[in-house]
């Protein structure tokens, strides 16, 4: 891809080898947790939140607070990966499943193909259905043993740590279940469609 | 919404340094000609990527401090992080005749031309005035005459990243202000400003809200969410508030 190009006097700081392997091309190993939002935080009061599964569904579901927090939580440690380039390891989520919020609602998987997250402050993305099934995507509400914090979605975020991380949406109020796929904000401002880490898929035409 | 349209394909390229020029003591603008670019808007970015010569590659993105109006000449300034892999290669080691390869125009939303108005509300924290002066280039390029209130803070007067340019600028350019914030120290007989940007001084410097203005803040993650903040309380629209944040939270 490079064609053979080196960048003179450059050497660059290797990860240890053990941690080579978990890191994705083109990212590198950052401990913080940097913040990337195109707008200012949302601050929606708990009270006056909740969370809804819209669209190709028999009927629409919603949940308050604490109807979400009522159902059976997942503690998942995984790594990940915003396309700005930093990846981080082993963070530590507690959260609700999409799968088990879906299967609380009445859909025809066979007429739904992607489901398109929304956020307060009007942010989106769209996620194929089978990369939120299956223990692969999470509504979380806690990093690191606390609350999470606004400026990184709270109270809530999607997290889905295969794809680069602007498809965890922030402040996620919901999903929508579509048949045809929708680009949501990024997707339609020149990122990736889909937006897997390990085959660097950051820009249209990855 | 109308949209920025970009390339079906973004393609690594590689640019010369045709100049450098050092902004503070930690800060260096970059001047690279490009054998093909397909223009920018003020505010966008870029990838640059770096290969040792057993293949290892390091990616980091810059904005781009020139206006559209530069064709295939970009400027990039870069703040040297003590202990980053990269910008201390692009300050302290790249020479005039050099190769960096690169890949860009990147983000389509943190950007500005005439026609999406003002007035304009700048607000900058340290290097984050970068994109910002994309756009007051990109803005007397053009010809523009959309009023632009510049809100600028550092931690000291040699900190100050364009301090000639943006100095010559506000006494030349109608309907250009710009306003700067000391933080640390302030020099012998400075009059300006010498608070971290807070409400108070929001109050005192940001556009009436009746004239509608569209604010682009850059900087750090606390300086960004504290001034958008800030701006809310003012009454200011969130969706006329476009942020771009650099930086962690701070803790592990």
């Amino acid at each position: 891809m490079s064609g053979g190009f080196i960048s003179r006097g450059f050497r660059g700081r290797r990860q240890q080898s053990d941690l080579a392997g978990r890191i994705p091309p083109g990212q590198y190993l950052e401990r913080r947790f940097p913040v990337l939002s195109a707008g200012p935080t949302p601050h929606t009061p708990l009270d006056k939140w909740d969370f809804s599964i819209l669209g190709k569904v028999r009927e629409p579901k919603r949940w308050t607070w604490e109807e979400l927090l009522a159902l059976p939580h997942e503690i998942p440690t995984v790594d990940i990966s915003c396309v700005t380039k930093w990846t981080k390891l082993d963070t530590h989520w507690e959260g609700i499943s999409v799968e088990t919020l879906l299967q609380q609602v009445d859909y025809d998987p066979h007429s739904v193909g992607y489901v398109i997250a929304f956020s307060d402050g009007g942010y989106t993305t769209n996620i194929p259905l089978a990369d939120v099934l299956g223990g692969k995507a999470w509504v979380a509400f806690s990093y690191e043993g606390e609350a999470l914090a606004p400026e990184h979605g709270g109270p809530a975020r999607l997290l889905v740590p295969h794809l680069y991380f602007w498809k965890s949406a922030k402040w996620v109020r919901g999903l929508r279940l579509v048949e045809q796929d929708e680009p949501g904000f990024w997707e339609s401002l020149g990122y990736h469609n889909y937006g897997d880490p390990w085959k660097e898929q950051r820009y249209q035409g990855d | 919404m109308e949209r920025t349209a970009l390339p079906g394909r973004l393609i690594w390229q590689i640019g010369e340094v045709v100049a450098t020029h050092p902004e503070t003591e930690r800060s260096k603008s970059l001047t690279l000609a490009l054998p093909i670019w397909p223009g920018h808007l003020a505010g966008q970015h870029v990838d640059i990527r770096l290969t040792a010569d057993d293949g290892y590659q390091a990616q980091r993105s810059y904005s781009i401090a020139s206006p559209p109006e530069d064709g295939r000449q970009i400027m990039l300034t870069i703040e040297r992080l003590d202990d980053g892999e990269v910008s201390p290669y692009l300050t302290d080691e790249l020479r005039i005749g050099d190769k960096v390869e690169l890949r860009g125009p990147i983000g389509g939303y943190f950007v500005w031309e005439e026609r999406l108005g003002g007035p304009l509300l700048l607000i900058a924290g340290g290097s984050g005035i970068v994109p910002l002066m994309a756009m007051i280039r990109h803005r007397r390029a053009a010809g523009s005459t959309i009023p632009i209130r510049l809100l600028a803070s550092f931690r000291t007067y040699d900190d100050i990243i364009y301090r000639d340019e943006l100095e010559h600028l506000a006494g030349d350019e109608l309907a250009l202000e710009v306003i700067t914030t000391l933080t640390r120290t302030q020099p012998p007989g400075w009059t300006g400003y010498m608070t971290r940007i807070d409400a108070e001084l929001l109050r005192d410097v940001a556009w009436p809200i009746e004239q509608h203005p569209l604010t682009f803040i850059c900087g750090p993650t606390q300086f960004v969410e504290t001034t958008a903040a800030n701006l809310l309380a003012l009454g200011y629209e969130p969706t006329r508030i476009k942020t771009e944040r650099f930086g962690p939270t701070g803790d592990t």
